[in-house]
């Protein structure tokens, strides 16, 4: 069989002007497809970042709430409602809302203010330089280090400057897992010194995050909250709920997906045509091997190497493509967001078989429909 | 390539000979028809007929009287309405789709009238494709090739690809490929069609000095009566039936004839 691959690898990339148009077809099919949904990805894994960063198991919010940064904030009886619920280890607050930073230069710059419950700081980020216990002093913020850093004009340990009209102090810098959506600085301080920092409604805990006990009584601490009337999400529920807001209600997802569907039409126009082409201007050469006693399988074999062929390459430089193309981005742009997941290459993956069967499918049908004799007789 | 040789050398050579007459292929009551209702057309009637190892047989006959019809019956590549063919003693229409496919494989070399050669591949690559479906490793199916190349005095131009040679040569690359798996019956389809006079005297005296021997039998479709001269027996055909045999031009003796 090795022998007719062969052959079949040679009629196929010996038509160079076919061969180079099946290929570009498919890479630039492949290309968009990854790139499409790796921009969604990224989207959505950095919608999800301070869920991920933070890491608590259970967080306790208002129904409404959609997203992790559009927080309804609760009263503060709910905190103690909540940790009195059977099978609570532990329950804390977190504060999460918006700020504006006055940078030396007299600019302003807006930031994401996290406050951590002020007596076991759950939720922190993964120090640097200096140690999480000097939050606590006079003034005390963490500036996270990552992609946005640079927008506050990339400060020390030490260093000062305005929140909101408030002297702050830059006391240690951190790490987290996963940058944020917005392209805002992340700094980190108590509950207490954000709610001083930061002007609030009359209610003011963002989310309640919830330690179980064990597992078995994350069922039983979801009912209790639902009775105070709010909601109880793990983690992955939260993540999972993000996701569908931005896949579904904001069009993103929509949009996204379009692109997606155009790319993938695209590619099985330009490689169906192609291939399908091949297969007609070859049509009376396949006849002929019939006719000298090829089987139908095996004719069958020889188009389904070529279509797979043409695809797997395709696939594999399409995917090299836009792995480069966000790297470079990457470079140049430190929070464009794009993530190549094992998902996004599965999907385009799958989406290159299906080119690569209904091109085939059609050829197939076609030589599988040459009769021998049509060719004897000319 | 020792070509061309007069038919009257050919005779010189053949005359003495004797070739032992066993049948090769015995067609009986081929029928064929295509269309349906008022379409319908009957292109073959019950038409029989043997042939012989060491033979070439002609089949001759006007536009439509069902040559290549009834040749495709025989060959196995159209399956007849009614009738039987026996080649080497294997009722070949009793074989299933993919036995068939080998037994043409094995048996059959096919020339077409077209060649239809492969132009995104090589003479040699061509040339090799029956060893290759037959699964012979790929260096000695180039290695088997280039040896029919040098027989059918292509020799130098293996590695290029049919496009770039003659009518002529394309021809001999077409009998090199229908020879490699070493078939017991040739078929050729206006093997002169395409050809000048001389080019196509040179490729049947070939064809009868190299390719015919004791075991193999040719049968050749051919409208060209320059070539009538080469074949042992004409089986001329009309209206879809044998109007006749007759003996050719090559005086070929056989045992008992």
């Amino acid at each position: 069989m090795f022998g007719i691959l062969r052959i079949a690898y040679k009629l196929l990339a010996n038509d160079r002007t076919k061969f180079t148009a099946l290929i570009v077809g498919i890479t630039f099919a492949v290309f968009l497809m990854v790139q499409m949904t790796a921009m969604f990805a990224g989207v959505l894994s950095r919608s999800s970042a301070t869920v991920y960063n933070v890491g608590a198991s259970i967080w306790v919010m208002d129904p409404a709430v959609q997203t992790v940064s559009n927080s309804i904030p609760m009263p503060d009886a709910v905190l103690d409602e909540v940790r009195s619920l059977p099978g609570v280890k532990f329950a804390v607050p977190l504060y999460s809302g918006g700020g504006l930073v006055k940078l030396a230069d007299g600019t302003y710059q807006a930031v994401t203010i996290m406050g951590l419950d002020d007596t076991t700081l759950f939720g922190r980020p993964q120090m640097l330089k200096g140690q999480i216990e000097d939050i606590y002093g006079e003034s005390g913020f963490i500036a996270v280090v990552d992609s946005e850093y640079t927008k506050l004009g990339s400060p020390k340990v030490g260093d000062e400057f305005e929140i909101n009209d408030n002297r702050a102090r830059i006391v240690g810098l951190a790490r987290v897992a996963s940058n944020g959506l917005f392209g805002v600085p992340s700094l980190y301080t108590t509950y207490s010194r954000a709610l001083q920092y930061l002007p609030n409604t009359r209610f003011t805990t963002s989310y309640i995050l919830v330690e179980p006990k064990s597992e078995a009584d994350i069922p039983a601490i979801r009912d209790g909250v639902a009775r105070i009337g709010y909601i109880a999400l793990t983690r992955d529920e939260f993540v999972s709920q993000i996701s569908h807001f931005y896949t579904f209600k904001t069009g993103i997802g929509t949009n996204l997906l379009m692109m997606s569907a155009i790319a993938f039409i695209v590619g099985l126009s330009i490689s169906g045509q192609t291939f399908y082409s091949f297969i007609l201007e070859n049509l009376e050469k396949f006849g002929a091997l019939k006719a000298i006693g090829m089987t139908s399988r095996e004719l069958i074999t020889m188009i389904l190497f070529q279509a797979g062929f043409v695809s797997l390459t395709g696939y594999g430089l399409g995917t090299g493509l836009c792995a480069t193309m966000i790297w470079l981005a990457r470079a140049r742009l430190p929070d464009y967001a794009s993530i190549i997941t094992p998902g996004n290459l599965l999907l385009a993956l799958g989406m290159v078989v299906v080119i690569a069967g209904v091109s085939s499918w059609f050829g197939v049908r076609r030589v599988l429909r040459i009769e021998p004799f049509d060719i004897f007789r000319g | 390539m020792d070509m061309p040789d007069t038919p009257g050398n050919i005779a010189e050579k053949t005359v003495a000979k004797t070739v032992a007459k066993t049948v090769a292929i015995r067609a009986e009551g081929l029928t064929k028809g295509f269309g349906d209702g008022e379409t319908y057309t009957r292109a073959v009637s019950d038409v029989s007929f043997e042939a012989y190892h060491g033979e070439i047989l002609f089949v001759v006959g006007p536009s439509g009287s069902g040559k290549t019809t009834m040749l495709s019956m025989v060959s196995g590549i159209l399956r007849p309405d009614a009738g039987r063919v026996s080649i080497e003693g294997q009722d070949i229409w009793s074989l299933s789709t993919d036995q068939l496919a080998h037994f043409r494989l094995n048996t059959i070399g096919f020339v077409f009238q077209d060649f239809h050669l492969f132009p995104r591949l090589t003479t040699a690559e061509n040339v090799a494709i029956p060893l290759i479906i037959k699964r012979h490793p790929w260096d000695e199916a180039m290695s088997e090739a280039r040896r029919f190349l040098e027989i059918v005095g292509l020799a130098n131009r293996a590695d290029v690809p049919p496009v770039k040679l003659s009518g002529g040569e394309q021809q001999r690359v077409a009998i090199a490929r229908a020879l490699i798996a070493q078939p017991d019956l040739l078929v050729l389809d206006e093997p002169t069609a395409s050809l000048d006079g001389d080019t196509g005297r040179n490729i049947i005296s070939f064809v009868r000095n190299q390719v015919l021997n004791d075991k193999r039998c040719i049968l050749i479709i051919t409208h060209d009566s320059r070539i009538f001269e080469f074949a042992d027996r004409i089986l001329n055909m009309e209206d879809g039936r044998v109007t006749g045999i007759a003996d050719g031009g090559s005086h070929v003796a056989h045992e008992g004839v």
